[in-house]
Formats: C-alpha cells, structure tokens, sequence
C-alpha cells in the first residue's frame, strides 16, 4: 500500500513530522517499507503560459516560444517539443533553476537564437519515467506560481508493507483511522455525499451464488465523456500511490480503491446484455481478460455475467469485451463484496494477481460498497459529466458477515499481556477503533468494525490494546514456570559431544543441501529410489538424500578444485529414505576424508589417510557414545565402497552404518582421487550403552606373555581376538595386537601377528605356571580354530 | 724424624690437592684418587709406615695423616661435584631445541559458523530451562500449515514458498510444526526449543532454498507477552554479549500467535547510529514471536483457557551473519575450507 502524506493528512494530521509519523506507523504494525520524496528535489520552475510558437530560423524540429511567466516580460525560450503550443499552460525552468539530477538552466544559444529557460517534460521533472513532449498542465494553472509550491510537491510516498490480517489498512481511509487512534486525533473524512439518480437507466442483478458475493451494488452512468483528462490532482495523488493514468474510468476506479479500499469496477454498459448475474463459471467456459489472456474457467470460479455470458473474474479481473475503451459513453459501475472464501488462491490459480483480488482475498468490507459507489460517481461525474441512473443492489442479508460480539474480560487483558489497562483507557482505543462497545459484569462486550476480519476472539481484541498502547511500554519480567527441564539422559547420544570430537580429530563441519541431483545420487546409492520433489528449484536439487555422502563428495570435489589438498569434511543431517508408504527420516553421521592423514607438518612423515585412520575416528565415535564394545565391523559390500575395504557397522544385529575406501569406479566417475574414505554412521544407534559401573581394582601384579602367530590371511583379528579370549578365560584382562606382518618371511598366503595378553587376578599373584597353562590353552585354541602357528 | 714425615705429608698433601685440581675429567679424577687414597696409595703407604715411629709419635702421626685423607677425599668429591655439573651444562647445550617449531601432529579442524551459532542458541536456552526436540524435515499439511491456523488458500502461505512432493507432502517451511507434535504427544505445562533444518522454494542473492531456524515455546498456567520479552531480552543480550542492547517490540502477524510481534535489536554493528548492514536504520530484525494463538492449543486439545503460551523462532543464519560479520548467505553452503577454517 503507496500513498502520500498529504492525502493522508488530510483525513487525519497528528502533529508530528514525517520521520516520526513513519516511526509510529511501523511501530503500531503498519510496516513503513519506503519513505519517498513525491518529487525529486528541483527548483526554479514556475507555471508558463505559452502566447506564441514560431519556427526556429535554423532548425526545422526546434520553436521558439514567447512565454509569460508572470513578471511581464515574454521570456524567449527555444523548445524542441513536437507538442508545444500556444495557449498551454506548461512548467517554465527559468534561468538559475535548478532541474533534478543537479541540471543547471542557463541562457543560452540554440542554433543562434537565444533561449531564456526550458520549458520541461513530466520526465525531466522527476514526475514520470518517461515522457512524449513536454508537460501540459491545465487551464487554470496560476501563471507565474511556483510549480513545486501549487503541484504542493513537497510530499511524502508512503509505502506501506502491510501483513496479511491488515487488509483494512489497504486504504487512505484504514491507515488514517489507525494514525487517529495511535494519536487520539479525530479523522476527518472527506464529504461524500450521495449523488441523486438523474435518470431512470438500471440494470437488473441476480445473486446465484449468495455465499461467494452476498451484496452487489450496480448503477449506470450515461453519457460521459471518457476522453476527458483526469485532474491534475488525482493524477498527482495515484502516481504518487504508483499507478499511472489510465482514462478517467479507471482512474476514478482505482482512486476509489485507494482512498477507501473497495475495489470497483466499470462496464461498458453497450456489451452488457441485459442483467448481471452472479454466478459460478461452467466448467470450461472461456474468458478474454483485460490483460489480453484468455481465461478457461472452472466451477469453483464466481464470474460476473450477463444473460449471455462471462463478462468478469469476480474480484479478480474485468474481461477485455466489456470493457470501457474510447468508444464507451455509458458505463455500468460495480460495486461488490465478495467472500474471500470464495476468492482466496482463485486469482493465484490463474497465474493473476491484482489489486483487487489482493483486497478481497483478504477482506474488504462489505458496509462499504454504497460509500465507495457514491464517491466513485461524483467523482466520474465531476470528471467527465454524464447522468447517473439510480443505485441497484442486491444483497443476500443473511450471508453477509456479521462481526463477531466478543466477550473481554478484564483480568484476561493482564493475563495475556502482564499489563492492565484502565477502564478508561480500554474504551477510548477500542471505541477509536470503531468498535461498539458495552459493559458486562466483568468487562465488556465487542464488536469490531465489519473491515476488520482480523478480529474475531477475544485475544485479538487484547492485542489490539497492546499494539495501540505499544509494545515497547508493556513491561519486560520473568516468571517462573512450573514446567520441568527435561535434560537429556546420561547414556544417551550426544550430537554436540560427536562433533566437538571430529573437530578435535581435524574433522571441518559441512552443512550441504538435503536435496541433491538425481544422478549422483543414483551412482552413490543406487539401491534406493529417492523421493524427489514436486517443484524442485533446478534437477541439480530435486530429490531428496538417501544418504549423505552425495552433498559431502562435491564439497570434496570442489575443494580440491580450490587447491586445498587434504579435505576432511563431516555433517549431521537427515537422510530420506523411502519405504513403501513410509518414509524413514534419519539422523545421520556421516564424513568424506582425502590427502594426508596430518596436516603438512614437519617431523612426521607424510602419509595418506587410508581406511584405518577413518577407522579409528569412527571407533572414537563409538566409544564416547558409549557403545564401542557393542559395535562389530564386518567385511561386507556397498555399491559406493571398494570391495576388499569396507565395513558394515552393526549393533545387536542392526546395522549402524559404513566405513570403507570409496570404489575407484566411483572415484572415477566424480573425478576425485581414489584414496577418499567414507564414512556413515546412523546416530540414532548409537549411545544407550551401559552406564560405567565400578569394577574393584586388582591389587596384584599383571603379567604379559607376547605370542607371534601365523594364520591364514583370511583370518580376521576379530575370530583371534574371540578366540583367545574364551580359551584364556576370566585371567584375561586385555588382547593387544602389536604387529601385523605380510611379507618376504611368511608363506604369501598367510601373516604374522603379534598378540600381547595380559593376565591378572583379583584374588592373588599369579604365578608362571598359572601363566604357562593359560598361554597353552590359548595356544592350543588358536591352532584347533584358526591353524594358528607359533611363528618360528 | 718425625719433622721429616710431618714434611713429607705437608708436600703429598699439596701435591695431591693439585693433581685434584687438575684432574680434567672424572677417569683422570679417579686416577688421582685411586695413586692417593686407594689401597696401594701414597697416603695409605703413610698411613701403612705408622708402625716404624716410636708408639708416642703414632697418634700425633695418625692423626695428622687421616686429617690429610679426610680432605682429600672432600677435595675430590668437590672435584667430582664440579666436573659432573660441568658435563651436564655441556650436554643441556648440545640438546637445546628450537622451541618456536610447531607442535606436532593433528590439528583442529572447525565446526560450521551455523551449527556454532545453533549450539549456542541451544545453550542459552538450555539455561533458561527449555530442552531441546526435534521433528522431521518432511512434514504434512496438518502440521506445516493446518494445525498452525494457516487453513488451504490462508494469504499466509504465499509467504511461504514451500517445496512440495507428488503425494501433498512438503519439506516444512519453518520449524513450528515441532510446536504441533510436541503439544500432540505430551501434557502442558512445557518449555522447549526446535532447531533444525527449513526450506523454501526460493533461492538468490540473499535467500537459500535451505536454511535453520529455532523455534521456542513455553506453555504454562501463566505466561505473558510481558514474560515473552523478559525470555527473549535474556536470550538476545546474552547472545550479543551486551547487557545493554536495545530492542524493540514491533506488531506483526504470524497466523499461530496473537498478539504477535517482530523483535529488532539495535545494530550490532554501528550501535545504532545508522550502517550498511542496518540499511542506515538502527534497527536489526532477529526473530519473530507472540502468545500461541487459542486455534493452536485447540487443534492439539489443550484448554486455551486454561493454559496460555508464548512461541517465538528466529534464523540462524541470520544471527551467525549478524554475530561473525558474514555478508553472503550463499557461503553456507559452499563448504570452502577457508571458509570454515575461520571458526574453529
């Protein structure tokens, strides 16, 4: 919503400035978006009257003018307007004015004629965009008078940027009752009386569709002369509300609708065939609209018709047929109200928005349509004459909205604020609001003005008196609320302990979006189908993550495109994943690691990441999550993994996640280097371990016994480790493996490793023997389950 | 006789206080010691050749004699002393390091300036007593919009570009919905914050079509827009570190609350007096708030009259940029190592 300052003013003029005017609007939840000038700043430029044009000597598309401008002297001034013409009253920059964009007028020498000033166009003033010749102002332009002074251009646009429940704020006449109640000044509407029928002329209305337009207002206006400029003044206060002029019908129209916020609409009365009826559209039935379109319509579309056919979008849009064009002499006004049940997401459906439709989808008010059909005919009348017939509505009494009567209680006013208001204070905004008010036992009965729709329960009526009164004076406390704080469990996962852990590891936190392009995602996960978006931004964002290795590779990509050598990148996020009907929102864990495994250092030699270190960082993971004992790592394969290099993680038989060596066909494929490692971790597995519970602490010595053994090189640690463990039994406290040998001294089928045992019991010193016998049953066991040998 | 030995001594005596001092290192130190105190020494030869004296000379003699051993021995342990402190500075020089050399070994990586500034947030309210809950990203109509009071064709969702799937879902576009599924599942009174992930169908300069809110809401038997402002004056000063940092309060409209208002704090950057980043303003616009609106509880079955509520939410990104001084919204989500490297 644009408007000047001056209309505003003058419906009401509170005293204070433009700055604080604009401070208190958005203050009071009438956002101020845009503060303007009307005009750029010039100066110098009087009202002309041009007496005489004669050809310039030496340029056929120049004149030379003779223009009073008020101090006796004709002022000679060369003009290369085609339009220019004696007898116009037009805007004279004299010489020492001052144009917009700092322009200087001079005397000066065109073509050998002398030019005393310039006569200016409506875009060398800062008045329009553009412009064809130079400005014509009218007739009774006061010669000789300050242009800026008598165009009173020294105003202020307002721009409003109004919220959605405000629709009754989308007119002068809303905006200047809110200013006269944050003020506590009166408004002073401008007269509007109604314009006695001069003839009989009326069309018949039917409503057939009384819930979607329960009052239409027509009346017919002949004879008018729609070639007749509109004023100067309304001109000035729609361009200064960002419309340009459109012809007089129009204009009065859309005048109408800023001033008091109901959309109208005029009807060349010649293609109106008979009555209008309001009804819902056929199915398929087609509409020429004004902007040129055609419009197929459906059955939930209410259209204005006549007994032949759709003349209108009901609210929304006139249809091109009917409208008044240069031909029209009479003219059929409209003046309606329509549900905005009925209108809401209609205009949106046909890919049109406008002025009107935005009103009505919002709410305008429905006592207001005689109002705004008197004022539009006096206006058009006064503009471009004519013979008004008498106004025909029609209205669905009992489908009109009727404002709600709220109870508010006095002590809810506090409850809900922590603010209480005198009773005096209380009926003054709410009555300055337009509501009727009535006292009851513990407060009032209200009800709102019928333009506001945003009010309808009692805490809307509270918030009103809280946003009159100001938020800013409502009191700042603390209360202590009797909700208890839920902190989280001790052995829960904790998302926060798992990044801080990766960062200190030298993890770098990304955070990629959940959608990604379908064939990435494809060559990454393809076991699963994606669910894509309906109205995705771009196909390189349009499905949704069944993991979230696709984000985490690209940042990969494009940071080694960006010199960086060694990446290491983590994020938690959801993965998508659908199933059946179902769609499983995961919270995962997940990494992408490339280039050596320390930051170039000196000292320590430079070595690429490869599975393990990943490996150990997973365990870390696992380990504050509490859940490192539970967790198996497994050889297994996914279509993203190299195959002799990855492992599934599982808990209790669930699986957890991956680790592994990206697979160098996919490597490829993304063009990054086959030595990146992956992880995934599916977090809501993770934490709910056991709680540390005390274990006595020996007071014996412990006691090691290393054993280097040959095994098969299928042979996994994990079937070592279990083994030793039950065969060597409660002695044993802890299996570390300390070597791990492939080489030119064992069998190429088989490794060495070098397992460390240490032994300890609770109860006593044990004593060689006690050792002996443990390390020859484990010995024993290792040959029996895995071939184990003693290496040589 | 005696004057003779007592002469003798007096010169051992010097001479091996010079050999002691002398002795350049600890072998050539115990070289003296060993031909002056050690068995087959030149004083334990005197000590041996106390028997040729007259017995009334042997005390005097023998005395004499272990004074002399006494102090050589003192002499040589002062020796020894002095030579190994000497070998020790000698060998500290030798294994002095460059102690300006970097530390070696991993480094600390850098957590993302969004999830910073959401564990944050998540800290200071966790302080004031709100727990933490999470919900999905893809959502239902109900809860994104419906049971939010934003009916079908409500004006309200054209303020929100929202991203839909084939089958009516959508991605949420804010975090309010949590608001919805915890109200669902649990009795009042609670007091909970909702960070995550939300999405809108819009994407230039200065929209992404993913960023993160928080969402924050207490209902209890008590609770007013003046307890709203006291919440939230905590929350703002404490994350701007500024005990005195203006607010302002402004009326707004929000579907899922009543009265609503939008929150600006004074610019952080210019303090006010009017800045590029506070388009010459002095007013930052932080998050967005009011008391649950009574559609609200009623759609979750909780007694409007009874229990009353304040929700506010905020974006993240947002205040990260406000609070680190980032000018691109787009750099979030670029993941440029030099980027993150500048919030470890």
């Amino acid at each position: 919503m644009r408007f000047s300052e001056a209309w505003l003013r003058e419906w009401v003029d509170p005293p204070l400035d433009t700055q604080a005017l604009a401070d208190q609007l958005s203050l009071s939840g009438l956002e101020v978006d845009a503060l303007e000038p009307a005009a750029p700043a010039f100066s110098g430029v009087v009202v002309g009257h041009v007496q005489a044009v004669e050809p310039h000597p030496d340029a056929a598309k120049l004149r030379v003018c003779q223009v009073d401008t008020g101090d006796g002297e004709l002022l000679g001034i060369v003009c290369g307007a085609a339009n220019v013409a004696a007898g116009q009253r037009v805007p004279v920059a004299t010489v020492g004015a001052r144009l917009p964009r700092d322009f200087k007028i001079k005397r000066a020498k065109l073509r050998g004629v002398e030019s005393h000033g310039m006569i200016c166009s409506a875009a060398e003033l800062g008045l329009a965009e553009s412009a064809e010749g130079i400005m014509v102002l009218p007739g009774d332009a006061p010669v000789g008078e300050d242009l800026r002074a008598w165009m009173a251009l020294d105003d202020q646009c307002i721009e409003l940027d109004l919220t959605p429940d405000r629709a009754d704020c989308l007119s002068v006449a809303g905006v200047a009752r809110d200013v006269g109640v944050l003020n506590r000044v009166d408004v002073r509407a401008p007269r509007m009386a109604p314009v006695p029928p001069a003839i009989d002329a009326a069309v018949p209305v039917e409503l057939t569709a009384p819930s979607a337009c329960p009052r239409y207002l027509c009346r017919v206006v002949r004879g008018v002369d729609l070639r007749a400029p509109t004023s100067l003044w309304m001109q000035e206060r729609l361009r200064r509300s960002g419309l340009r002029p459109l012809g007089i019908a129009v204009d009065v129209t859309n005048y109408v609708l800023l001033e008091l916020g109901q959309p109208m609409h005029a009807f060349d009365l010649a293609r109106v065939d008979g009555g209008i009826t309001v009804r819902l559209a056929r199915d398929g039935e087609t509409l020429a609209l004004l902007n040129g379109e055609t419009a197929t319509l459906r059955a939930d579309t209410l259209v204005i018709a006549d007994r032949a056919k759709a003349l209108a979008l009901a609210g929304i849009m006139g249809g091109a047929d009917s409208s008044v064009g240069p031909g029209t002499c009479d003219i059929l006004l409209e003046s309606a109200f329509f549900a905005p049940a009925a209108i809401a997401g209609k205009a949106r459906s046909y890919g049109l928005h406008t002025d009107s439709s935005h009103r009505f989808e919002r709410g305008v008010d429905p006592t207001g349509c005689a109002r705004a059909m008197e004022r539009a005919t006096a206006l058009l009348l006064a503009a471009g004459g004519g013979e008004p017939g008498p106004v025909v509505a029609a209205a669905a009494a009992d489908q009109l909205p009727e404002p709600p009567a709220i109870a508010l209680r006095r002590r809810r006013i506090e409850q809900v604020l922590g603010l209480g208001f005198e009773d005096a204070a209380v009926t003054d905004i709410l009555g300055r609001l337009g509501m009727q008010l009535t006292a009851t036992d513990d407060g009032w009965q209200a009800v709102p003005p019928a333009s506001r729709f945003d009010i309808q329960l009692e805490v809307d009526v509270i918030a009103e008196l809280g946003r009159v009164h100001g938020y800013d004076r409502i009191p700042v406390t603390h209360a202590r609320s009797a909700a208890v704080t839920r902190a989280p469990l001790e052995m829960a996962y904790d998302p926060a302990r798992s990044r801080r852990l990766l960062l200190d590891r030298g993890w770098f936190e990304a955070v990629t979006y959940s959608f990604v392009s379908p064939e990435l995602m494809r060559l990454v996960d393809p076991d699963q189908t994606p669910l894509a978006l309906a109205n995705p931004l771009s196909a390189e964002l349009s499905v949704m993550r069944t993991s979230l290795w696709p984000g985490l590779l690209q940042a990969l990509r494009q940071n080694l495109a960006r010199q960086q050598s060694r990446v290491r990148l983590f994020e938690a996020g959801l993965r998508f994943r659908p199933d059946g009907e179902d769609l499983h929102q995961e919270p995962m864990l997940a990494g992408a690691a490339v280039g050596p495994v320390l930051p170039e250092q000196w000292g320590a030699p430079g070595r690429e990441t490869d599975f393990f270190d990943v490996k150990a960082d997973v365990e870390a993971l696992l380990a504050v999550a509490g859940c490192a004992e539970a967790v198996r790592f497994e050889h297994a394969e996914h279509p993203a993994l190299h195959p002799g290099q990855c492992a599934r993680l599982e808990r209790n038989g669930d699986a957890l996640g991956w680790v592994g060596a990206i697979h160098p066909s996919l490597a490829a494929q993304l063009d990054l280097p086959a030595t990146v490692q992956l992880f995934e971790l599916a977090t809501a597995g993770l934490g709910g371990g056991p709680r540390p519970a005390f274990d006595a602490l020996s007071k014996f010595p412990s006691i090691r016994r290393d054993l280097a053994i040959v095994v098969d090189a299928n042979v996994t640690f994990e079937t070592l480790r279990h083994v030793v463990q039950a065969a060597a039994g409660d002695l044993l406290r802890e299996v570390v493996l300390f070597d791990v040998y492939v080489g030119e001294k064992v069998d190429s089928s088989r490794k060495s490793m070098a397992l460390g045992l240490i032994l300890q019991d609770v109860s006593q010193t044990l004593t060689d023997d006690d050792v002996a016998a443990v390390v020859k049953r484990v010995l024993a066991a290792l040959r029996r389950d895995t071939g184990a040998e003693l290496r040589a | 006789m005696s004057d003779g030995n007592a002469t003798d001594l007096d010169a051992l005596h010097r001479a091996a206080l010079a050999a002691i001092a002398a002795a350049g290192d600890l072998t050539a130190l115990d070289s003296v010691r060993v031909e002056y105190l050690g068995k087959q020494g030149r004083l334990t030869a005197q000590l041996k050749s106390l028997g040729t004296l007259p017995k009334t000379e042997r005390p005097a003699a023998g005395q004499a004699i272990n004074r002399v051993k006494a102090e050589l021995q003192a002499a040589v342990e002062a020796r020894k002393a002095e030579l190994e402190q000497a070998g020790l500075t000698a060998r500290l020089a030798t294994e002095r390091i460059d102690v300006t050399l970097p530390g070696r070994g991993q480094r600390i990586g850098a957590a993302h300036p969004v999830t910073r500034t959401l564990e944050r947030i998540d800290q200071l309210f966790a302080n004031a007593g709100f727990s933490v809950e999470e919900g999905p990203e893809v959502e239902d109509d109900y809860h994104n919009f419906e049971a939010l009071n934003i009916p079908a064709h409500h004006p309200a969702r054209a303020m929100h570009d929202t991203f839909y799937f084939p089958d009516g879902r959508l991605l949420r576009t804010h975090t309010s919905p949590v608001q919805i599924r915890v109200m669902e599942h649990r009795e009042p009174p609670f007091r909970v914050i909702a960070p995550g992930r939300v999405y809108r169908c819009d994407s230039d300069l200065t929209h992404t079509p993913m960023f993160h809110q928080v969402e924050g809401f207490l209902v209890d038997e008590q609770a007013t827009f003046a307890d709203l402002k006291g919440v939230l004056y905590d929350f703002l000063r404490n994350f701007f570190e500024d005990d005195a940092l203006k607010l302002r309060f402004r009326p707004s409209y929000f579907p899922f609350t009543e009265p609503s208002a939008e929150v600006d704090v004074q610019c952080v950057k210019c303090g006010g007096s009017g800045c590029r980043v506070c388009k010459q303003s002095g007013w930052l616009e932080v998050l967005g708030c009011g008391m649950i609106h009574p559609a609200v509880l009623g759609h979750v079955d909780i007694d409007a009259e009874r229990w009353l509520g304040y929700a506010f939410g905020m974006g993240v990104e947002r205040l990260a940029m406000l609070r680190y001084g980032i000018d691109d919204i787009r750099l979030y989500f670029e993941n440029d190592l030099r980027f993150l490297r500048q919030f470890a």
